[in-house]
């Protein structure tokens, strides 16, 4: 499937893009975080949160199709 | 829970006190309210390893940052009597001494504004998927993290 993702705040500055477009073919958020990582090698050493429609959602989470998003750890306030 | 939709949270830049005086004018014809709390987030001048923090420059995801604002509202207004509530956050560059966060929080009695400001400070802390970009006197930066 197609994969919306976006990407925020250091994670954005690392993947140097606010969102694209993933071929997907797995199925869970751990192994989207396996392709991620691949994709871009400095992020295994990042702490970052999933969240799919909106929700962080945890690495056996199944892949829904839904808006993905790549979040740093929040610093709001 | 009610089925209103989430209002949209965010200021571009600085959130300045006439705003903040105004939002209080708004309150006078609500005659109900015995009590106000207000929590302002000022962005403080951190030195970090001897480098001067100048400004934050705020980002966010809006569209689920807006919902976790809407569900930390929703929490509150069940868990304290509150009369009414009002947040609002910058995005963009905010200045050292300048307001990036205000929360309102209105309520017949001052024990619960007390305790709800808190509870809906803290929850924006944890929850809210925004980002600070701490820039230094020099330019260079770094993201901050809450603690």
């Amino acid at each position: 499937m197609q994969l919306n993702i976006k990407y925020f705040g250091l994670i954005a500055e690392l993947t140097t893009c606010n969102e694209e477009t993933l071929e997907f073919s797995e199925a869970t958020i751990a192994d989207l975080k396996e392709v991620l990582v691949e994709k871009y090698p400095e992020l295994k050493t990042k702490d970052f949160q999933i969240a799919q429609n909106k929700e962080i959602v945890s690495s056996n989470a199944i892949v829904s199709g839904e808006e993905i998003a790549i979040l740093p750890p929040f610093s709001g306030g | 829970m009610s089925d209103k939709k989430p209002k949209n949270v965010f200021v571009e830049g600085p959130i300045t006190s006439e705003f903040i005086g105004n939002s209080i004018a708004k309150h006078q014809t609500k005659t109900s309210i015995g009590a106000h709390n207000i929590f302002l987030g000022q962005v403080r001048a951190d030195d970090i390893e001897g480098k001067v923090v100048s400004a934050i420059d705020y980002t966010a995801y809006e569209d689920m940052a807006n919902e976790k604002f809407h569900e930390i509202r929703e929490a509150t207004f069940d868990k304290f009597n509150l009369t009414c509530m009002h947040i609002y956050h910058s995005l963009g560059k905010v200045k050292v001494g300048e307001i990036c966060l205000f929360v309102f929080v209105s309520s017949p009695r001052r024990k619960e504004v007390f305790k709800a400001l808190e509870y809906v400070v803290e929850e924006i802390k944890a929850k809210a998927p925004v980002f600070g970009k701490e820039i230094f006197e020099d330019e260079t930066h770094q993201w901050k993290e809450n603690t």
